[in-house]
């Protein structure tokens, strides 16, 4: 008898093993599939937790806190699983013991399973490095690959935001900019390319997503944003990221975010400057506060610079449009701390963040509770107070 | 008397010959407001209104706290505290066919 066949042998009197119909009947216990990725996406049983032998001490602890629980061990045949028993006792799972005969018998005793949505072999190359964190895991690489996020501008916040949106695998990005492409965007707005300038954003910034990440769909909408299309083009998103240029734009952006409950990721820059935000009252009504609960009105054109006077250092919307990014994939993610009622302040010049809290404003005029406005185009300035005056 | 340490948002810092912190003396955000007005007449108007109220797209934030939801000009300020005056900002440089215009 070979030396391998003699340990499986050894092991199987060691710990013993269960058939398939027991280990389904078990309400109390959980089956855990220790196949590759490959051999699970043909099918695995009904509600399993998944995870490959080669991981299995790694991240056994996360998935099945619970070492009092009786674990089911299966694999092909019931072969890898007896030494995956094997460390699960080691660790403490007490009650973990191999299923005989693994999914091969476990079909034939025509038990449940299911096809489970998984990454392809192609999807796992490219995010392997996010889905390894528990925060993202397969589940969240998916929810990602299934998330609409509307870029409202491909420009300087739009672009690197973009970029990081794209790379993460988010499954569609609607790009909205009317604007064309002119070479004094190309020190800050790094979707775009010099041999494109005359071109329009929106498609120069399909171009290089394609490029990027040819699995996500890319919505280029050459159009401005206006009271005709704005409920259209922002329902059905996860999330709106909002990297305009002008306050009318801006308030319209929100109004539409409030009335259609979609969290709106704010980004704003000035000089030297910037504001990070996620107003997101659909969250819970006021409590999380929208953009005019911070800025109830814009500036009056005779406290507004004109905007050629504003300028901007081109890594600043670099930081901001990153910021937003983040903030974005948190929220798809249903991760983390997102900016609600905070603002975050950036100054690069002396490299300081400031975080500034705010609240719901209880006489909001699009979310206190109770309110529902009609649509309306906000007209204001440009640019912000003061600098031009 | 209790002083306070006004931060300056750029836009504004023109009309305060360049600062981007002032101390001030001053119990209340109105006081405050009113002393960097009196030391700086450029600045009048621009973050107070005609009746001295906060205009509604600047907010001041009193150690990190909006001072909006907290009696506004007449939120009180502890001695050593710190004021980010922050403005709405709509965003990036001109569109190219507005900067030719």
């Amino acid at each position: 008898m070979s030396a391998s066949r003699e340990r499986l042998d050894a092991l199987r009197r060691a710990l013993g093993e269960v058939e398939p119909r027991a280990a389904a009947g078990d309400a109390d216990g959980v089956v855990l599939d220790v196949r590759e990725p490959d051999e699970v996406e043909q099918g695995s049983p009904t509600g399993a937790v998944r995870v490959p032998k080669s991981f299995l001490e790694l991240r056994v602890e996360e998935v099945l806190p619970d070492r009092a629980r009786p674990v089911y061990v299966l694999c092909a045949g019931g072969v890898r699983s007896l030494f995956a028993t094997e460390s699960l006792r080691a660790l403490g799972y007490e009650r973990a013991v191999s299923v005989a005969g693994g999914f091969a018998r476990w079909k034939a005793d025509g038990l449940p399973f299911e096809v489970p949505r998984v990454l392809d072999a192609s999807a796992r190359a490219r995010y392997g490095r996010q889905v390894i964190l528990p925060e993202v895991g397969e589940a969240g690489q998916l929810r990602l690959a299934e998330s609409r996020v509307v870029l409202v501008g491909a420009g300087g916040l739009g672009s690197p935001a973009a970029l990081y949106l794209a790379a993460a695998g988010v499954g569609e990005l609607v790009i909205v900019d009317d604007d064309l492409v002119d070479r004094s965007n190309l020190q800050r707005q790094v979707l775009h390319a010099d041999a494109r300038v005359g071109r329009p954003k929106a498609e120069s910034a399909r171009e290089t997503l394609a490029a990027l990440n040819p699995s996500v769909r890319v919505d280029a909408r050459v159009e401005r944003l206006g009271l005709d299309n704005v409920e259209s083009i922002l329902a059905g998103a996860d999330a709106v990221l909002d990297g305009t240029d002008n306050f009318a734009t801006r308030y319209l952006v929100n109004d539409a975010c409030v009335r259609l409950g979609v969290p709106n990721v704010h980004g704003a820059i000035f000089r030297f400057e910037g504001q990070v935000s996620v107003f997101d009252p659909a969250r819970e009504r006021g409590v999380a506060p929208c953009y005019r609960c911070l800025y109830p009105e814009p500036p009056p054109p005779e406290l507004a610079p004109s905007c050629a006077e504003a300028g901007v250092l081109g890594v600043l919307p670099g930081v901001i449009g990153c910021l937003q990014a983040t903030e974005a994939i948190k929220l798809l993610l249903g991760v983390g701390e997102p900016l609600v009622g905070r603002l975050l302040h950036y100054d690069a010049l002396k490299q300081r963040f400031k975080e500034l809290s705010f609240a719901a404003d209880p006489a909001c005029t699009h979310c206190a509770p109770g309110a529902a406005p009609e649509l309306e185009f906000v007209d204001a300035a440009a640019c912000s107070l003061g600098a031009g005056a | 008397m209790t002083s306070a340490t006004l931060h300056l948002p750029t836009p504004l810092r023109a009309f305060c010959d360049g600062h981007d912190t002032i101390t001030l003396e001053g119990a209340t955000v109105g006081e405050l407001l009113r002393a960097l007005e009196r030391e700086h007449p450029l600045m009048a108007g621009r973050i107070l209104d005609d009746a001295g109220q906060v205009r509604r797209f600047v907010n001041v934030f009193v150690d990190g706290e909006n001072a909006r939801a907290k009696g506004g000009v007449d939120a009180g300020v502890a001695d050593g505290a710190e004021l980010t005056i922050v403005p709405a900002v709509a965003g990036g440089a001109p569109r190219a066919d507005e900067r030719r215009a």
